[in-house]
């Protein structure tokens, strides 16, 4: 057995090459080979990549798809996010532990099957949902889930619960998935039919620097969520000086209620592909990296697949287009289960086989990114625009949209609606247009990008789409008027107390803090002034945190506090004797009058 | 041969001080006898930036002063009321995420932490106390490391990689669960040896050297006397 561990692992070293800057596929091949990263192999992993033992397990200890412990041949994650609460993730859970006989985050007695739950996987139209291994698995009901146990009992293959495919390339032999795409709205720029090659072949008769007018006139603006300039992000890139340079597609989806870019994934590979490649073209950049979150990792071979027909084409590779001088290739990173990773240094350095900590910023990526080299990051739809605008023309895309942001954006809309899926709309769209299109059910609020914006009540519906006024990356999530907006902000604040990285001291501690007095809020013991030390510490974390993480992951709370703060004030009171009010003085005095024997007195 | 380096011109709390190009905001402070309160920088060591003590404000925005590096015209905010509300926050944080109890800590009077909160006039911190449960190594015949005190500055694992070229040290996990490991079951199986500059690294009680303690008996301890960012402040009245 320990012959086999170490023959093993050395041939999994071996095939990255004994390359420490991958380090994340190693750990992930051994993870999935025995279900753990063991303190023995985590040993032979840092022989053979020649770095100490504690650097490995650091890597393997921050990412919550690898484990030290041995997990079951099945793992189910039960996917928690609020829309899958909203849908019945309770009544599943329930189901599972009664027919599992095991609780959240055990594995059963006979080490085939672990229980575990996991924050969006990119679902949240199909929701409730689950990642079954790679196999996601959606629509859940309390007896799908059942029978899915009992199937899972007899063959222990997660891949033969697939057996109504989903629509396009879903059905796809290579991605074989009951996953659907459920594109409620198509528009011009992303859904519209797409050739392979005719972007490019327009992209190589241009010099660089005319690419990157291009790109500039057109007023593209990062589809990510932040809306940087692309055309300038790549010119910084081209400008720096420096040997190699890299281009990266950010498909870490992470963001709670965001599932656009797994749709572009299925059905826009080609697209993105050429995207990525007029970006390389563009910066002379001879390497593209996808990293790809692990939870679209069913999407792996085809994906591949698609990069290697590019290749036999002509379009990837050495002189590309006959383009003497033009080597571009693409690799595909996974991620494993880290939303920081989505930050885009934190993306680098797990691109570079580390743990996904963000880096300091400055240098910015375009400078200083992947191996200290320029590097430009952009979002799987930025490099969908990109390949579209050097179609249709700069003029084409800037004429659509709002007045200060152009195009348009793939939204991901889900909760309490008919039609949830993906609408590709023009910026400038109204929420209650978007409430309008997927038949929401007596609306109270709409998230609008995800937890780390705000969410709106009413009185907001008549704002619009766009990098001014609603900003979003792609997430739009409908609650209807009976949803508890205080326990949605509570559910979103314990996801970032989950996904922090834990490297600076406000997002840290400052997260775990403030959920204390949420919950002496929520739980009836607050004061008044309690409120007022919540947006204190609130303000604090979002000031001086490192990264948009922690700067973001306030935001539930404080959205609330400025929203919806009498929902908060229902709950404080002014206590009495001057006690605090989570202070419970007859249990705490329990012991001593037990060791004196008698009863204290007091009012 | 050192390339030339330009002079440029920052403010700092209204204070015009000429400075070399590529430091960073705190070291430049430092040289002109302001003292910008900072736990995780530490020597010459690759800034870590976490601590997040040395925050001030940068043409408007807030940046941590360790790692921001000067430019041209920088216009800087640090002593004022919002920031050292802020900083008086982090230490309180620092302290009721671990287990401190500086009455019995050897390290009272050293603690680069504890001079803190008395530079800022913290008497309890704000926070409830967290209490975690955390261990103590005493494997190593020489030194121990008690992590209920550690504040995960990494200053140790900086040092051991860039001074005494070894890596004994490494942080696992994340988040709020994330703590410092070592490079081995325990100290006394890692390379680390009592003479290794990382042994002095530790700003508080974390990591400390056996069998010295009380050595500088309590009272007459640097801190005990004069405060934390003094012997930096007074550069400056010496220049006067
Ligand atoms: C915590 C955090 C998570 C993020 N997650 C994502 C993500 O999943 N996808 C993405 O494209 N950008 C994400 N971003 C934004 C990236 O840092 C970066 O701005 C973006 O990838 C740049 O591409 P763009 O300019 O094309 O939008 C995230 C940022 C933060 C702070
Ligand atoms: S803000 Fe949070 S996620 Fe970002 S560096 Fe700090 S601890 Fe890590
Ligand atoms: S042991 Fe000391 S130096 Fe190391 S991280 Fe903890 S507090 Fe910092
Ligand atoms: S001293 Fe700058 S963040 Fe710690």
């Amino acid at each position: 057995m320990k012959q086999a561990l170490e023959k093993i692992v050395a041939e999994i070293c071996d095939s990255f090459g004994n390359d420490r800057t991958r380090l994340m596929d190693i750990t992930t091949a051994v993870q999935r080979r025995f279900g753990c990263v063991s303190d023995s192999a985590i040993d032979l992993i840092a022989r053979a990549v020649k770095t100490h033992r504690v650097e490995i397990e650091s890597l393997v200890t921050f990412y919550s798809f690898f484990s030290k412990e041995e997990q079951g041949k099945v793992v189910i994650r039960l996917c928690d996010d609020i829309v899958d609460w909203m849908k019945g993730y309770q009544q599943i859970a329930d189901a599972l532990v009664k027919e599992l006989g095991i609780s959240i985050g055990e594995t059963t007695s006979d080490g085939e099957i672990t229980l575990t739950r996991t924050p969006c996987i990119g679902m949240s139209d199909q929701a409730p949902a689950a990642l079954v291994n790679d196999v996601a698995v959606t629509y859940l009901t309390p007896e799908r889930a059942v029978k899915m146990v009992r199937e899972l009992r007899k063959h222990l293959d997660p891949h033969q619960l697939v057996t109504v495919l989903g629509e396009g390339n879903n059905s796809n032999p290579l991605v074989h998935s009951m996953v659907r795409n459920n594109i409620r709205q198509k528009g011009a720029v992303l859904f519209a039919d797409f050739e392979s090659g005719t972007a490019l072949k327009r992209t190589l008769n241009m010099t660089p620097e005319s690419v990157i007018g291009e790109i500039k006139a057109s007023k593209l603006r990062g589809r990510g969520g932040a809306g940087f300039p692309t055309g300038l992000k790549w010119e910084f890139a081209s400008k720096t000086k420096a040997d190699r340079r890299f281009i990266i597609c950010n498909a870490d989806e992470g963001e709670p209620g965001t599932f656009k870019d797994r749709v572009l994934l299925t059905e826009r590979a080609e697209m993105l592909f050429e995207g990525m490649t007029i970006a390389g073209y563009a910066v002379g950049a001879e390497l593209g990296i996808l990293y790809l979150r692990g939870e679209y990792s069913y999407l792996f071979s085809y994906l591949n697949h698609v990069l290697e027909t590019r290749k036999n084409s002509g379009l990837l590779g050495n002189s590309i287009m006959g383009k003497q001088g033009f080597n571009f290739d693409i690799r595909i990173q996974l991620g494993a289960g880290a939303y920081v990773c989505g930050e885009e240094t934190a993306l680098i350095s797990s691109c570079e086989g580390k743990r996904g900590d963000p880096k300091n910023r400055p240098p910015f990526p375009p400078q200083e990114g992947y191996m200290g080299c320029p590097t430009v990051v952009n979002n799987v739809e930025s490099f969908c625009c990109a390949s579209r605008i050097m179609i249709e023309g700069a003029k084409w895309f800037s004429a659509m949209g709002s007045p200060r942001t152009a195009g348009t954006k793939a939204l991901s809309i889900s909760g309490d609606c008919r039609r949830p899926g993906v609408y590709e709309v023009p910026f400038g769209t109204k929420a209650s247009d978007l409430l309008e299109l997927c038949e929401a059910e007596n609306p109270g609020a709409m998230l609008i990008g995800g937890p780390c914006r705000q969410m709106i009540g009413p009185n907001r519906f008549g704002g619009i789409i766009c990098y001014d006024d609603l900003a979003t990356g792609g997430s739009i999530i409908v609650f209807n008027k009976a949803r508890n907006k205080l326990e949605i902000a509570e559910h979103y604040l314990d996801f970032f107390i989950e996904e922090s990285c834990g490297y600076c001291t406000p997002c840290r501690v400052g997260l775990v803090l403030l959920k204390k007095y949420v919950r002496k809020v929520v739980s009836g013991a607050g004061e008044p002034q309690d409120l007022d030390k919540m947006l204190k510490l609130s303000n604090m974390i979002v000031s001086t945190s490192r990264c948009g993480l922690g700067q973001a992951a306030p935001n539930p709370v404080l959205g609330a506090l400025n929203n919806f703060r009498e929902l908060y004030e229902s709950m404080v009171s002014e206590r009495k004797h001057g006690l605090q009010p989570d202070f419970d003085l007859t249990s705490a005095v329990v012991d001593s009058e037990l060791f004196v024997g008698r009863r204290s007195l007091y009012v | 041969m050192t390339k030339n380096k330009q002079t440029l011109t920052i403010t700092i709390d209204g204070k015009k001080i000429a400075v070399e190009e590529g430091i960073t905001i705190l070291k430049a402070a430092e040289k002109a006898g302001i003292y910008i309160p900072h736990l995780c920088a530490y020597k010459d060591l690759i800034p870590h930036g976490s601590c997040r003590v040395c925050s001030v404000r940068v043409n408007g925005r807030i940046q941590a002063s360790c790692v921001q590096t000067v430019s041209e015209g920088m216009v800087i905010e640090s002593d004022t009321a919002e920031l050292l509300e802020y900083r008086r926050m982090i230490v309180d944080m620092l302290f009721v995420e671990g287990n401190h109890f500086c009455m019995f800590c050897e390290k009272s009077g050293h603690c680069e932490l504890q001079a803190m909160a008395y530079r800022f006039g913290i008497t309890a911190p704000q926070f409830p106390y967290l209490n975690p449960n955390r261990d103590i190594d005493l494997s190593h015949p020489d030194v121990f490391l008690d992590h209920n005190r550690c504040i995960l500055c990494g200053r140790c694992v900086r040092t051991s990689q860039e001074l005494d070229h070894k890596n004994v040290f490494q942080f696992v996990n994340r988040g709020h669960k994330k703590r410092l490991e070592v490079n081995a079951k325990g100290l006394a199986e890692t390379d680390l040896n009592v003479t290794d500059s990382v042994v002095n690294a530790c700003p508080v009680g974390a990591l400390m050297k056996k069998r010295v303690g009380y050595e500088v008996p309590i009272g007459n301890r640097p801190f005990d006397h004069a405060s934390i960012g003094s012997e930096i402040e007074k550069t400056e009245g010496e220049r006067k």
